[in-house]
């Protein structure tokens, strides 16, 4: 076994920026995904060649750069349901990892799979129509995700007549709505992805826009605090013990596996077991690299702690500092995905961190009409697509934090039981209760 | 202040070592597919990141299709033996031999033929999920794949009806007969797997290095010449100095005319496999350069 650590440790400069882009179907997505591709000489020759001669034959020698997404066409025009694909590029300074969600069909459910692990999202507008109903509601759901960075793309500037006065327009459309939103960073980005305008190099025709050109922001945007380092969560996924060890030294062993989901463990430190509400120390971290004094979110470790205590799959361990709320009375905001609509009294498996609960929803409390992003209060069910606010119980305590401070504890999806499809995405707000450990030891 | 940080590679990794444990945590009876390609070579090394130091807690799986390169099966047989893992091969041959398979008549390739004897080892050892090396770049439908990718009683993969995947909360539950693929490379490229290998400094078949090959030229391809592959009348055989980018049968694996014989010089081909992709637009299509590098390329 090495001793040293260098594959957990070493900082190495290029990282990866996860993020989807949505807007409606003729917004110009597939040729803006085209256009990032080509122009960051992300395309294998064979691609180019099939782009040319899908050019030769119906295009009459002009490029389409939608076509680089055919796979989609091609289910399109066998009325196959469209779902999310995933492309991949680099450029010296970052990997990318695009969720191409299309944006018509089971849009909320494709949107919500493509966005939930993004660091950002690309909503594209067409300059001539300006902020539509679909607009709105890529960036709720792009907001209720808690999705740290947001782009608007305003497309087909070219369309305009590079219009300044456009570009202002669009933008205060926006931000007369982005106030009710959860997003904190917005960047609006003049474009023409037909063109290649401020994709990857910058316009002639945009000298009143001095921000970068989309590619530049993918590059540059600072990803590196988007993870939760305040509090420690460790939802256990397997007990590691060896069966057989050769090395003496392991017979006792018994390690807690899990992906770290929130905050930094360090060897030594007091930590809580739930649901047993046991303290203990962590005796270990063990890694294959070799143990190590900390470790963080979101890498996964083997803890190994100083008491045998009752922790098993499903369990979580958790720092002293910040704790989590628990409780059987839940409140969330959910997309339905599912065409069997939610009613309250419905029965769900619920699936949180690595554990999964028993779950009646007990109450819908609202839904949030697309439209106007206005709250409608007990609607009678939430159908597919929609949005809305529930109560649910569970059979036993779920300990949590809410959606907004930690997006790994505060997920959890709804399976329906039989079919068991994934029915729904939830958000957990906060409870009221935060947990206690047992035993007087225990000081705040 | 500590630096926080992970690269791409640590990622990609920590993504892949939680999906194998998920798999262990939620199924009764998994298995991971390993051939000796290099995709699988790096499931095993997350296998072994995820699980030691306790004992793998999964048997591996091989389709043999009788059509492998003899080197492949070695590299297999020994990683296997080195792990303590149980390794599991099953081979299309006996497959036909017992009529769970069929060929078509002239079918040379046994590439369809693997999938009954794959859905027949899965049957006999009861497997409800299988652990795959796919990645999401290879191809357009598999763009669309899931990690958790779910099968029904007959092993089929509906992409009209697939489970919406959210954060990092994969739907494990499966009803008798059904099934689970699970591809934790999804995110990777191929440059990330070569990365790895470096990175890990992982042993692999020597066939993914530069080597002497007598070759025969079919379908604007250099493939192996051999018994499966005899030369037809009028067919271009050479040596060449090749490797292979991406291994299957001996019958229809291209080789690549590269003189790449270390890992470094493989990650720098395929960078370089992109610069040159780059220059060559529809401009120099025609140009000698532009057929070399094609050739370079390798690409189905």
């Amino acid at each position: 076994m090495p001793a040293t650590n260098d594959s957990l440790s070493a900082p190495v400069p290029i990282d990866i920026l996860r993020f989807n882009t949505c807007g409606s179907v003729d917004d110009g997505k597939s040729t803006l995904i085209g256009r990032l591709l080509y122009d960051s000489k992300s395309l294998m020759e064979d691609q180019i060649e099939a782009l040319e001669r899908s050019a030769d034959i119906t295009g009459g020698g002009q490029i389409n750069l939608a076509n680089l997404t055919d796979g989609l066409r091609a289910e399109r025009e066998q009325g196959i349901t469209i779902d999310v694909a995933y492309r991949y590029f680099a450029t010296p300074r970052r990997r990318f990892i695009i969720a191409d969600t299309p944006g018509h069909v089971q849009y909320t459910r494709n949107m919500v799979t493509g966005a939930s692990t993004a660091n950002l999202s690309i909503v594209l507008v067409d300059a001539r129509a300006g902020v539509i109903e679909q607009s709105r509601r890529h960036t709720a759901v792009a907001s209720l995700l808690r999705i740290p960075h947001l782009v608007v793309a305003v497309n087909k500037m070219d369309l305009v007549g590079w219009s300044e006065q456009r570009f202002r327009e669009i933008r205060a459309q926006f931000e007369e709505f982005l106030p009710r939103l959860a997003i904190q960073d917005v960047k609006f980005i003049p474009l023409s992805a037909l063109n290649g305008d401020n994709v990857v190099d910058p316009s002639p025709h945009t000298p009143w826009y001095v921000g970068p050109t989309l590619l530049g922001h993918l590059e540059t945007v600072h990803i590196a605090s988007d993870w939760n380092l305040r509090g420690l969560r460790l939802p256990i996924q397997w007990v590691n013990r060896p069966n057989a060890p050769k090395d003496p030294a392991l017979h006792d062993f018994r390690g807690f596996s899990g992906q770290i989901a929130g905050g930094v463990v360090r060897r030594g430190q007091r930590v809580l077991a739930l649901p047993a509400g046991l303290l203990s120390t962590v005796k270990q971290i063990w890694t294959y690299d070799g143990p190590v004094e900390e470790a963080f979110c979101p890498q996964s470790v083997t803890v190994v702690l100083e008491d045998d205590i009752d922790v098993s799959r499903g369990s979580m361990l958790v720092g002293l500092e910040e704790r989590p709320g628990f409780g059987t009375d839940l409140r969330a905001d959910v997309c339905w995905m599912h065409t069997r609509p939610l009613q309250a009294g419905r029965k769900y498996l619920l699936k949180h961190t690595s554990h999964t609960e028993q779950a009646v929803v007990t109450e819908v409390v609202s839904r949030l009409d697309m439209g106007t992003l206005e709250v409608q209060p007990s609607p009678a069910h939430l159908a597919v697509n929609d949005i809305g606010e529930i109560r649910l119980r569970t059979a036993r305590p779920l300990f949590h934090d809410a959606y907004g401070v930690n997006r790994l504890t505060g997920a959890f999806i709804l399976i329906e039981p039989g079919t068991h499809a994934t029915v729904a995405a939830g958000m957990l707000q906060a409870s009221s209760e935060a947990v206690r450990p047992e035993g007087a030891e225990y000081e705040i | 202040m500590t630096n926080y940080h992970l690269d791409h590679l640590q990622h990609l990794e920590t993504e892949a070592i939680h999906i194998l444990r998920e798999v262990a945590g939620e199924f009764e009876r998994p298995a991971l597919l390993f051939s000796g390609g290099k995709d699988s070579i790096c499931l095993l090394r997350l296998a072994e990141k995820a699980f030691r130091p306790a004992e793998l807690p999964l048997p591996f799986l091989n389709v043999d299709t009788g059509h492998h390169f003899p080197e492949l099966n070695e590299f297999r047989d020994r990683r296997a033996a080195e792990l303590g893992a149980r390794l599991i091969v099953r081979s299309v041959k006996d497959a036909l031999d017992r009529g769970i398979a069929q060929a078509a008549p002239g079918e040379i390739s046994r590439n369809r033929l693997q999938i009954p004897t794959l859905l027949a080892a899965i049957e006999e050892f009861r497997f409800d999920c299988c652990i795959g090396g796919a990645r999401r770049d290879e191809e357009k439908a598999r763009a669309k794949e899931r990690f958790f990718s779910f099968r029904d009683a007959f092993g089929q993969w509906d992409p009209k009806n697939q489970r919406p995947e959210i954060w990092n909360l994969y739907n494990a539950r499966l009803n008798q007969g059904e099934n689970m693929r699970v591809f934790p490379l999804s995110n990777w490229t191929e440059m990330d797997v070569w990365e790895y290998i470096r990175r890990e400094r992982l042993e692999v078949p020597s066939i993914y290095f530069s080597h002497r090959r007598r070759c025969v030229r079919r379908g604007g391809q250099w493939l192996p010449a051999n018994d499966l592959v005899p030369p037809k009348p009028g067919e271009e055989v050479r040596e060449l100095t090749v490797r292979v980018r991406t291994i299957g049968d001996v019958v229809s694996t291209g080789c690549v005319e590269s003189p790449a014989s270390t890992v470094d010089e493989i990650i720098a081909e395929t960078a370089a496999a992109r610069v040159t992709e780059r220059g060559s637009r529809a401009d120099d299509k025609a140009s000698e350069a532009a057929m070399e590098d094609r050739k370079k390329a390798g690409y189905f």
